[in-house]
């Protein structure tokens, strides 16, 4: 199909249109870039929810629930779905919709499953750049569930506007060794599996463990019981969700969340044509005696990018 | 960046297990694909809907309950309706040589038998794949 045309489709709000723009720029095809370029400014600034946790605890069980009461506040819900690649073959199993089946023929809910293909953050590469696509589409909701993360795949905090972070009753004994990771990037915390035995122990410590790291000024992190098997509690996890999402929108933090994701965005887009701006010089380097620093000024020159003395005697 | 092959790989049908299907998708994921795993009791337009959401370029069924001369047929009407007729619809089970045959003449992909190795499957597609995308 060509992109024109794709292009009409998506605008015309097509399924299928959107599903293969979403391909275009997970493949980091040319259309893709392109896309993303003409509509960053057309975009809706859908709330983006993120769903993080260890392996198994039942990330996508909740989300087939959330999906579905979110179904019936909001007209437009996507949801990114990120399993990962195996770094041997390449290939992925991607199982997240096995549990995501209440609403797949709902009309106002899309699912798209991602491969992490390679990167490490819990996340794939493309997963901003999806989620745009996305609000392009007009979602006034993403919700993205990680990878199964142990503790330092954290990328999910910097493309969300907020992070539910799912534990299990079990996770009680070892949330002391987990402090470094995921427990400093929730801004809503869940016990699921409550079936289980230690549950309410488990919130009481992860309460504890919290309250210790709240600076006095900061808002109580909720902390909330689930049973994504039997819908149990699901309800108060929504109402507390859009809770927290009205306090990061009054309170600023949101705002202050999406301009360092652009930052962030700016920085990755300029380092990425940087470096491919002084791979060919750097290619076609001839062998000579000169030193490190002085071919790197050569190639500098070459590039026209003005490095001041300063800069250069701070490296 | 070189293009993956995307498959969905779904059991339709009320019959019981899907152990079948499972090996057949991490075989498919250990030769390089990218698949999607839905499980058991997929209707026609679940597994439709599954496909354009995730760009698929190919959808493995395993039918195993006898009922592959109606549900192979719906799902390639539904794909046609869809506009997406460019989708390889292959699969396998317990399904008759004669039925194979008439199968795909109604334009569904190779099938295969109980006995097929998964190897089998996996070069089918990327063979499929190699010929009908770049
Ligand atoms: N007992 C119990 N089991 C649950 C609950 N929620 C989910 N499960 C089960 O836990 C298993 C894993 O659930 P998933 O929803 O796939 O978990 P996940 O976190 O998405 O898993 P990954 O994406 O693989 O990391 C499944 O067998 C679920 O049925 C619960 O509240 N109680
Ligand atoms: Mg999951």
């Amino acid at each position: 199909m060509k992109y024109s045309d794709l292009a009409i489709d998506f605008k015309s709000g097509k399924r299928s249109a959107l599903a293969r723009m979403i391909t275009l720029v997970d493949n980091e095809e040319r259309d893709g870039f392109e896309f993303l370029k003409d509509n960053y400014h057309k975009r809706k600034e859908s709330f983006r929810l993120g769903i993080t946790g260890p392996p198994g605890v039942g990330k996508s069980s909740l989300m087939n629930h959330l999906i579905e009461r979110y179904a019936q506040i909001y007209a437009k819900v996507g949801v990114i779905a990120i399993d990962p690649s195996s770094p041997f073959t390449g290939g992925a199993l991607l199982g997240d919709r096995l549990r995501m089946n209440k609403m797949y023929d709902h009309e106002n809910v899309f699912v798209r499953s991602l491969a992490s293909r390679g990167s490490l953050g819990g996340l794939s590469t493309s997963t901003e750049n999806v989620a745009q696509v996305m609000e392009s589409f007009g979602m006034d909701i993403i919700l993205i569930e990680t990878v199964g993360v142990g503790q330092s795949e954290l990328d999910v905090m910097e493309i969300t506007d907020a992070v539910v972070v799912v534990l299990v009753p079990e996770s009680g004994d070892s949330i002391q060794a987990m402090k470094a990771g995921l427990m400093e990037i929730g801004d809503v915390f869940v016990v699921n599996k409550s079936d289980r035995d230690g549950s309410d122990r488990a919130v009481e410590f992860i309460k504890t463990s919290l309250s210790f790291k709240k600076a006095a000024s900061e808002k109580t992190i909720p902390v909330v019981k689930t049973n994504a098997l039997n819908d149990e509690n699901i309800d108060s996890l929504v109402s507390i969700l859009e809770e927290t999402k009205s306090y990061l929108a009054s309170s600023g933090k949101m705002k202050e969340k999406r301009e360092s994701r652009k930052e962030k965005e700016v920085k990755e887009i300029l380092r990425d044509l940087f470096i491919k701006s002084i791979d060919k010089h750097i290619k076609n380097m001839e062998n000579t005696d000169a030193s490190p620093y002085e071919k790197a000024k050569e190639i500098l020159k070459k590039t026209g990018l003005n490095v001041t003395e300063e800069l250069w005697t701070k490296r | 960046m070189d293009k993956k092959i995307r498959v969905l790989v779904a059991k339709p049908g009320l019959d019981g297990h899907d152990r079948g299907a499972k090996v057949i998708a991490s075989a498919l994921a250990d030769a390089g694909m990218e698949v999607i795993y839905t499980g058991l009791h997929q209707t026609p337009e679940k597994i439709v809907r599954t496909a354009v959401e995730e760009d698929v370029d190919v959808i493995g069924l395993s039918v195993l309950s006898g009922a592959h001369m109606s549900i192979f047929p719906k799902v390639l009407e539904l794909l046609k309706k869809e506009g997406k007729t460019d989708i390889l619809l292959t699969g396998g089970g317990i399904i008759p040589a004669e039925d194979m045959e008439e199968l795909n003449k109604l334009g569904v992909g190779k099938l295969f038998g109980p006995g097929s190795k998964t190897q089998e499957i996996a070069e089918y597609i990327s063979n499929w794949h190699n010929k009908n995308r770049e």
